[in-house]
């Protein structure tokens, strides 16, 4: 007679690899169409190492545990009026920045992970990535669930859904994801799993949640808190697979290689918007983002692309140029969102001040001379009742999609352009990185949708911006968009706070 | 290098072919030097425009934002067309002078240096 439990080894080994078994009437090649055309040589499955020891019965039972605490504190949380410890209505504009451009993310994970979870010839990792779906679908409903209390007291959080699809800076996050979805599983794992989770992840995940924590927000802060084993695992799948591939086969190599080179800078511009949070949209700063920089890429990064040397992975290709970049970044992004904050849906607006000093403190070699200047001419056009919004579009990266606003790095004041034709083409870069990605597959993005151009395609509804603006993206015009100065949000919050 | 696709084959139409854009061609223009503008211009314009029309009447409304754009001795400013020096001919069209498709038109006022002279 069998045991009626079994032991938690026997568990596991029945609900993960034993799920697999043998194609007697089916080729497995044709069981698993997507496992070679991306080159990667796989000799033996069963060498994957399992990075969580999990199993699904387990998983519902510790997830569920979790999410009863953390639906408490939402509740807590809406029924105390907890927007109203939030250090200012300002801060809000990076939750808005959170749901409408990664809240979605999670979203496309959970389906890559649930297309790549099919896709795998070992149990293994299908497994792994079958867990991390789920992980995914549940942090995009929590995520909304943390921030729709907002929705409530504040402007531009209504349509996010729809405004991730369409709004023009949106795509920026979008594209970097289709295009890891368009890839192969093994690039995806590469490019999401490992460039994103493991090497980049800390870099949006902690300034989010300390800038919520610092910030007063309690439900955006608790999420995090919640989320933070799972991301402890993501971060393990990222590391067990680069390990696989590099250990499986050495021709593996120079391919892995080459995604790292891609998905790195990739994540870098993607980045970019988590710099401008950082230095310019929390009112209660955690640390700058070249401080942020230093300690999760430069030294964290260091040391795990030390440890692979041994496979004869080198740091990523144009490492040296984000070293310069880091002090740069964030004043060009959110300067392109002062110039563009009528076609926004969050509001911009002048650094106080104090935070001026701020900056110039956190940038010695770089504020005052390059950046400072730019405030100081917004300040005094603002002062004279002339807020100015760029009046044209403007030129955007064929692979990042972001505006042409970052410079060279040894020439700041300069825009750097690259180009490359292709098949009688002209096609704009904002840097060498962006033009090496295209240049290695130019077939993927001489197909980027450029909100720019679209709009010109006239693919975006009616032929003046206004009406891209209110009828394509759904922006409600005058409350979402501009500068907080003069907004409702503004004017509520200081009501609320009982000052004039 | 191209792309490594599960399709044979794989092939695919540029998605901003000059036949997309309904008669126009895209132009970026560019202020050197005056970054109060975070990024260059993209216009959609009628290849026949003069670049008279381009300089006089299209270019203002988003330029003249900036206090010096209307200090700029053009005779003095130098152009850029797709990183080559160009000297433009203001009567002809845009196309016969071979600003193309997705061409990118810079200038440069040397003489005009930017808010606080800081390139702004």
């Amino acid at each position: 007679m069998s045991a009626k439990k079994l032991n938690l080894k026997d568990k596991y080994r029945l609900l993960t690899r034993d799920l697999d078994w043998e194609y007697s009437y089916v080729d497995r090649k044709k069981a698993f169409p997507y496992e070679e055309f991306e080159g990667i040589k796989i000799t033996d499955w069963s060498k994957w190492e399992d990075p969580f020891r999990l199993t699904m019965d387990a998983y519902w039972k510790y997830q569920a545990e979790k999410e009863k605490k953390l639906y408490a504190i939402f509740d807590a949380f809406a029924q105390n009026n907890g927007h109203l410890n939030v250090t200012d209505a300002r801060y809000v504009n990076a939750i808005k920045i959170f749901l409408t451009g990664v809240s979605p993310l999670e979203y496309q994970a959970y389906q890559g992970y649930a297309h790549v979870g099919r896709q795998f010839g070992g149990a293994g990792a299908r497994v792994a990535c079958q867990m991390q779906s789920i992980d995914e679908l549940r942090h995009v409903q929590t995520q909304i669930h943390a921030m729709s209390h907002y929705n409530k007291y504040f402007d531009g959080f209504q349509d996010w859904t729809h405004m991730h699809d369409r709004v023009w800076y949106l795509s920026v996050p979008k594209s970097f994801f289709d295009d890891a979805r368009s890839a192969g599983p093994f690039e995806f794992l590469i490019a999401i799993s490992f460039s994103f989770e493991y090497v980049l992840t800390n870099l949006l995940f902690v300034p989010f949640m300390s800038g919520a924590a610092h910030n007063g927000d309690m439900a955006t802060c608790t999420f995090g808190f919640s989320a933070q084993s799972d991301e402890a695992r993501h971060m393990t799948l990222g590391l067990e697979i680069i390990k696989f591939l590099l250990e499986q086969h050495e021709d593996n190599v120079p391919i892995v290689q080459k995604w790292i080179d891609k998905w790195f800078w990739r994540g870098t511009r993607l980045l970019s918007i988590v710099a401008m949070m950082m230095d310019y949209m929390l009112p209660n700063k955690v640390m700058s983002w070249k401080e942020a920089w230093e300690v999760y890429f430069e030294e964290a990064g260091g040391a795990l692309f030390k440890d692979l040397a041994r496979y004869g992975i080198r740091m990523p290709k144009f490492v040296e140029v984000t070293e310069k970049e880091k002090e740069h970044v964030s004043h060009q992004a959110w300067w392109i969102f002062y110039n563009y904050g009528h076609a926004a849906g969050f509001h911009t607006w002048i650094p106080s001040d104090e935070e001026l000093d701020w900056l110039s403190e956190k940038y010695p070699d770089t504020f005052d001379k390059y950046y400072r200047p730019r405030w100081e001419l917004a300040k005094k056009m603002e002062a004279e009742g002339k807020r100015f919004y760029s009046q044209a579009l403007p030129q955007l990266c064929t692979t990042c999609q972001i505006p042409m606003g970052f410079t060279k790095m040894d020439d700041p004041t300069q825009i750097a352009y690259r180009s490359s034709d292709y098949e009688g083409e002209k096609y704009h870069f904002c840097s060498d990185g962006c033009k090496h990605i295209f240049d290695e597959e130019p077939e993927k993005y001489v197909q980027s949708w450029l909100p720019v151009h679209q709009i010109y395609q006239g693919n975006c509804g009616g032929a003046s911006v206004e009406e891209v603006l209110r009828d394509y993206y759904k922006l409600n015009l005058g409350a979402d968009n501009l500068d907080i100065k003069g907004s409702p949000d503004e004017q509520r919050w200081k009501e609320w706070k009982g000052v004039a | 290098m191209s792309v490594r696709a599960i399709t044979p084959d794989y092939k695919v139409q540029a998605r901003d072919r000059v036949e997309n854009f309904h008669g126009n061609q895209i132009v970026y223009v560019a202020w050197d030097r005056h970054l109060m503008f975070c990024a260059p211009f993209a216009y959609a314009l009628p290849p026949t425009m003069t670049f008279a029309e381009l300089r006089d009447q299209v270019m203002p409304e988003a330029f003249g934002l900036h206090e010096e754009f209307s200090k700029i001795n053009w005779e003095k400013a130098t152009w850029l067309l797709d990183n080559q020096p160009f000297t433009p001919d203001l009567n002809q069209s845009l196309h016969a002078q071979g600003v193309g498709h997705k061409s990118v038109l810079r200038f440069q006022t040397p003489e005009l240096t930017g808010f606080q002279g800081k390139a702004v």
